[in-house]
């Protein structure tokens, strides 16, 4: 009976195929109908699925429908593995696509390509959930690939525009460059394991002890990382991130903030047992999650644009989320997916209601005061700003505060970075909040015409909060009294009972005295900026002109993307442009084959001379040669 | 004669016969010679289906043999017959010989009688070069394609088409012309040995053990003939040159079969002749062609980034998608030689695809340039949604054809050469980089006043186009059936090439399995302390990855 769980990603792919290729004929209504009906459906699978997981004996059920490939000794079934892990992912994933499925119906309703979006979302959780559920690598590939087409396919969902499809090529082209590193990763612990299902790997993995210094297995989990870095926009391949946004706002929120983006975090996390084995890797990661948290932060200090703020802001989150991994959190990394999962949806969503109201508007500087007007998406927005701030009570806290707990054990200075960003974080979110609902509107004409969205959009938004708020309690910490419940649940999965327990959450020392210092700061920096914007932009243009090269960098990121159009793509264009025309064209085919083809033809017609096709001339050669025979023999 | 042998000779040379035929039908009637040329082809494809059931998957034998004697003196026979490897190649050749034929209806608008003759001409003598088991016979079916494949571009082609077909039959005939001093360095080698004069295949890899006691100069010139025959076929880098040249000046048939069936017989001739009767020579020059391939998948991406003519960079794109087929083949190990002939069939695939989407644009607009175009998306959802789908499989995403080659031949190649499979992946990135920006450039952004009146797919576009579609899903979903009909052809080729593979490989497999004995009580969610004891040996073979794992046996013998 277990065996329906096929169901759960084979659902959205029937919905995606009816809406791709009848859903025109069929009417928007239809496609709303089969489209969001089908995720809500995939989701009660789900829930039943996750129940029967729960009950079976070790948490986890595997479940075999047959061969996909065989060669050699390599085998791939079709085959899903649900354990707490995976079984976690799957309900957020279903759970927040029905809501965001739901959110698109009022978002999109004036849309014409209606079906078209519908499809490509759909088809979206099918592969979100391969790669959740798939129990080999290459499913998970599968997946992880697939995830990436539909994501360069919604961030172009305007393709007659000329941003949308560029934003479309550069997200494909990174998350490629990603997962080249995560197939280089996998024929490495093919290599090393013999095999590509997850089970087996892992069951060997528990047997191994940890590698000193660099060997096969750490360039295996080092590549697999270098493929996180593409999906989950880390340093250095997180620059399609922010022109991502260029899609939908429910894309936005769903696969760019909730889902695809953390699915780096989830293949780590599922690799737990292989990545615990190499200390520079999870060096490595820290240290990347840890500056990409701030340098994510900082560029969102200063941006303009609603969705770049959140942009970075989820940046820098999922910055946080590795910083997790690699400090041996395993579990703390995977509770802020979950936390983050909820709350940036809601941000996401709530900007996407603001954006409706004001017309498309996204600049910030252009709203203001639409607080009144907006009353839900500003109340459940505040919600989902003290989680992300890290206010006590709110889910954000109990999973960032234990990330900073566990990066100040393995080092001070990333905790340092760590809190920086935390810092940062709560300023521009409270800068976002302000300028979008207090202080009087900047664009009066478009203020008058803000209305609250319809039931469609504000439910999931009031969902979304209820489960922000509520999330958190799911980890409270030990040292608050708590049990860190989730890390309990998630073991099975995340040590394949090898590992001995984490070494997070013992929560000694100085755990108190750190939690004290980022809430104070967070809640002294969110003050901060409150203040700063309430009333409009004054006080911070003047602020910003006392810093103007600061300003100016942070204005344009870093200057990040001129570096690697000027550095990367125009000389690699060049370089190909160079192999033509003078590798190819030059030297390959005039002087190697039209070179010989015309000193054929010249020493041809040189010949040709001789066949004059008078007599004279050829007695006198014939002559000529009789001579010059009669020399040779009689001399 | 067998049953099933008969159906193959039929359905190979129904194409010339229906061409005979067709010699009697006057010029002026086109649409005899369209519906009659496809007719023939349908038939010939039908009459091919039968074998693929027919083939027995257990044994690596040569099947639906035929021989009879043809000159005995010279030990020339009649001889047909295929394993695995050429049954597949032969299948999409005559899957694509129907669509080659159709989509030929809407370009070529003078001299119809001659154009379908010599593409159903073309048609036999593709599918003869897979079928015999004769090196003269091959020899003869590989040069007479030559000769319709130049007429077709010399005279249904574009504006420089004479330069094009003149290249593209020089080219491939001095490859040729080395094969056959090579094959008769082999033949005469084999009368000294054993007083014999035989041309069959067959004994022709029977003489790999003699030819592995000649002297170190006789086996690399030897193997440096067959490979530049094969290479310039393929084409490899730095013998591509004519391939560009003729992909864009054929009519859009042309390039189909050219992509389609044509570049195979270079990876093809790879497969059946160098590596099992020269493996030493071989290996002595892997090196050489090993940097060749890698150049080649890189070479051709980034040349093929820099083209404005759509057909050029797909062109390219082949020189790309080609080398990575080779990567796969000196890979040596099944996993690449699957691969690689997983890439055969989705190149066959895809590449035709894309040649026919652009030749949809050309037949409206005529002109290729990317720049002509933008923003078709609008008016050609259906196109768009074909074209875009041909991108992917072509690009290599998972679920659809090109994936499982593309990571089949990694996997292979990461085994015997990590840093060389680790480069070959950029090839991968920009080929996906090429081929969405062209995609981009042509499908999306504001579109332009001309462009809108572009009309959408007809019905007749879209049949050619379907059984594209359904191949590419379905080895991209379930490549399992193709990949048990190559299982024993490519394990006796692995045995040729690398005596000991096996034997390294069922060792590296029995301690697995004695590992994974050891393991399994872990999974029934037992205490693991208790199994802790038990467990302990096993511990010690998995924590050995050099004696457990493939890479135990990843030793060929090149690379010095």
């Amino acid at each position: 009976m277990q065996k329906i769980a096929w169901l759960i990603p084979i659902l959205p792919l029937i919905g995606s195929a009816f809406n791709g290729l009848i859903g025109k004929k069929a009417g928007k209504k239809a496609v709303s109908i089969v489209g969001v009906g089908t995720v809500v459906a995939s989701f009660l699978t789900a829930l039943w699925v996750f129940f029967a997981m729960k009950d079976a004996p070790g948490h986890r059920l595997d479940l075999i429908y047959g061969t996909w490939m065989a060669t050699g000794s390599l085998t791939v079934p079709f085959g899903l593995t649900i354990d707490p892990l995976s079984g976690t992912m799957m309900l957020v994933v279903t759970g927040i696509s029905a809501l965001i499925h739901l959110y698109s119906v009022g978002y999109m309703a004036e849309e014409e390509g209606y079906a078209r979006y519908f499809c490509y979302l759909n088809l979206f959780v099918f592969f979100m959930l391969t790669l959740v559920l798939g129990n080999s690598l290459p499913l998970l590939f599968v997946g992880w690939e697939g995830v990436g087409l539909c994501s360069y396919l919604l961030i172009g969902y305007a393709f007659e525009t000329e941003t949308a499809p560029a934003a479309g090529l550069k997200a494909f082209l990174f998350n490629r460059t990603g997962d080249m590193g995560m197939a280089i990763g996998m024929m490495a612990l093919f290599a090393l394991f013999g095999t590509l299902t997850i089970g087996d790997i892992l069951n060997q993995a528990g047997h191994m002890q940890a590698e000193v210094g660099f060997g096969v297995l750490t360039f295996a989990t080092l590549m697999l990382f270098v493929g996180a870095t593409g999906k989950s926009a880390q340093i250095p391949l997180y620059l399609w991130l922010p022109d991502a946004m260029a899609g939908p706002t429910p894309v936005s929120a769903l696969i760019h903030a909730a889902t695809m983006v953390t699915s780096g975090i989830y293949m780590i996390c599922r690799l737990a047992p292989v990545f615990s084995l190499t200390p520079i890797t999870m060096t490595t990661i820290a240290w990347v999650g840890g500056l990409t948290a701030l340098l994510a932060a900082t560029i969102g200090l200063v941006q303009r644009d609603i969705k770049k703020v959140l942009a970075y802001s989820t940046v820098s989150q999922l910055g946080y989320m590795f910083l997790g991994l690699g400090s041996a959190g395993f579990a703390a990394g995977f509770f802020h997916v979950f936390t983050h999962a909820w709350f940036k949806a809601l941000l996401f969503l709530g900007a996407g209601s603001v954006i409706h109201a004001m017309h498309h508007e996204q600049d910030l500087f252009r709203m203001g005061g639409l607080k009144e007007k907006l009353p839900i998406t500003f109340w459940t927005m505040l919600i989902a700003t003290l989680c992300i701030m890290g206010i006590p009570g709110f889910s954000g806290f109990f999973s960032k505060d234990e990330i900073l707990y566990l990066a100040f054990l393995k080092s001070p200075a990333l905790w340092a970075i760590g809190l920086v960003a935390a810092c940062c974080t709560a300023f521009y979110m409270a800068r976002l909040m302000a300028l979008a609902f207090l202080g009087e509107p900047r664009d009066s004409h478009a203020y008058e015409h803000a209305h609250e969205a319809p039931m469609t959009m504000t439910l999931p938004l009031v969902v979304l909060a209820v489960g922000a708020v509520v999330a958190g309690f799911w980890g409270i910490p030990k040292v608050l009294g708590g049990t860190f419940a989730v890390e309990h649940w998630l073991e099975p999965a995340l040590t394949y009972g090898h590992a001995e327990a984490e070494a997070g959450s013992v929560h000694e020392g100085p755990a108190m005295m750190l939690m004290g210092i980022s809430v104070a700061a967070a809640a002294g920096f969110g003050l901060f900026g409150w203040s700063l914007y309430k009333n409009g932009t004054e006080k911070s243009e003047r602020l910003a002109a006392k810093f103007p090269g600061a300003h100016t960098i942070l204005l344009n990121k870093y200057f990040l993307d001129e570096l690697v159009e000027g550095y990367l793509l125009r000389p690699t264009r060049w370089f190909g442009n160079v192999l033509w025309k003078l590798f190819d064209v030059i030297i390959i085919d005039g002087i190697g084959v039209n070179l010989p083809g015309a000193l054929t033809r010249v020493a041809g017609d040189f010949t040709a001379l001789l066949q004059t096709g008078r007599v004279r001339n050829y007695v006198l050669s014939m002559g000529l040669g009789v001579l010059v025979l009669l020399y040779i023999f009689l001399k | 004669m067998s049953g099933t042998a008969q159906l193959m000779l039929l359905a190979t040379f129904l194409p010339l016969l229906g061409g005979l035929a067709l010699l009697f039908v006057p010029n002026e009637k086109r649409e005899v010679f369209q519906k009659g040329s496809v007719a023939i082809m349908v038939v010939s494809f039908l009459l091919s289906v039968p074998l693929w059931f027919q083939y027995d998957r257990g044994s690596a034998a040569v099947q639906f043999a035929y021989s009879v004697s043809w000159m005995p003196s010279l030990g020339v026979k009649f001889s047909v017959g295929m394993d695995g490897i050429s049954l597949l190649l032969w299948l999409l050749t005559t899957f694509t010989g129907p669509i080659a034929a159709l989509c030929s209806w809407g370009n070529i608008e003078e001299r119809w009688k001659e154009y379908y003759v010599w593409m159903l001409v073309l048609q036999t003598s593709l599918l003869g070069v897979f079928i015999a088991q004769d090196m003269l016979l091959f020899y003869i079916f590989w040069e007479v394609m030559l000769v319709p494949m130049y007429f077709l571009i010399g005279i249904w082609g574009g504006p420089q088409k004479l330069y094009a077909a003149i290249k593209l039959f020089l080219y491939t005939l001095s490859g040729s012309v080395l094969m056959m001093v090579a094959i008769f360095a082999i033949y005469f080698l084999q009368h000294k040995t054993n007083n014999t004069y035989d041309f069959s295949i067959e004994s022709f890899q029977a003489m790999a053990p003699v030819i592995a006691q000649q002297t170190k100069a006789f086996q690399v010139l030897l193997a440096m003939a067959f490979f530049l025959a094969f290479a310039i076929k393929v084409p490899m880098f730095p013998f591509h040159t004519w391939l560009p040249d003729a992909h864009v000046q054929a009519p859009t048939a042309g390039s189909v079969i050219l992509a389609g069936i044509m570049l195979k017989m270079g990876t093809y001739g790879f497969v059946r002749f160098l590596l099992p009767i020269v493996p030493d020579g071989t290996k002595m020059l892997m090196p050489w062609f090993l940097a060749l391939a890698i150049i080649g998948v890189i070479y051709g991406a980034l040349v093929a980034m820099v083209q404005k003519d759509m057909k050029k960079l797909v062109a390219y794109s082949s020189v790309s998608h080609l080398g990575l087929c080779m990567l796969g083949i000196f890979a040596l190990n099944p996993w690449g030689l699957k691969g690689a002939m997983f890439q055969m069939l989705n190149h066959g695939i895809s590449t035709p695809g894309l040649f026919l989407a652009v030749g949809i644009v050309y037949e409206r607009r005529h002109t290729r340039m990317i720049a002509d175009y933008g923003g078709l998306s609008k008016t050609m959802p259906i196109y768009a949604t074909i074209f875009m789908l041909m991108t992917m499989s072509s690009i290599g995403l998972p679920l659809l054809n090109g994936f499982i080659g593309e990571a089949t031949i990694l996997m292979g190649a990461f085994q015997t050469w990590p840093w060389v499979a680790v480069l070959a992946t950029s090839g991968i990135i920009l080929g996906a980089a090429y081929m969405l920006w062209m995609f981009q450039r042509v499908m999306f952004g504001p579109i332009s006043e001309v462009n809108t009146k572009m009309a959408d797919l007809n019905m007749r576009e879209i049949a050619y186009f379907t059984p594209l579609l359904i191949m590419a899903v379905w080895i991209g979903l379930y490549p399992k059936p193709f990949m048990d009909i190559m299982d024993k052809p490519v394990q006796k080729l692995v045995l040729q090439v690398q005596p000991d593979f096996y034997k390294a490989e069922a060792l590296a497999a029995k301690q697995a399995e004695a590992a994974k004995a050891g393991m399994h009580g872990m999974e029934a969610g037992e205490a693991p302390e208790a199994k802790e004891h038990e467990a302990s040996p096993a511990q010690h073979t998995a924590a050995e990855p050099g004696t457990a794992t493939p890479a135990a046996h990843a030793t060929p013998g090149g690379g010095h």
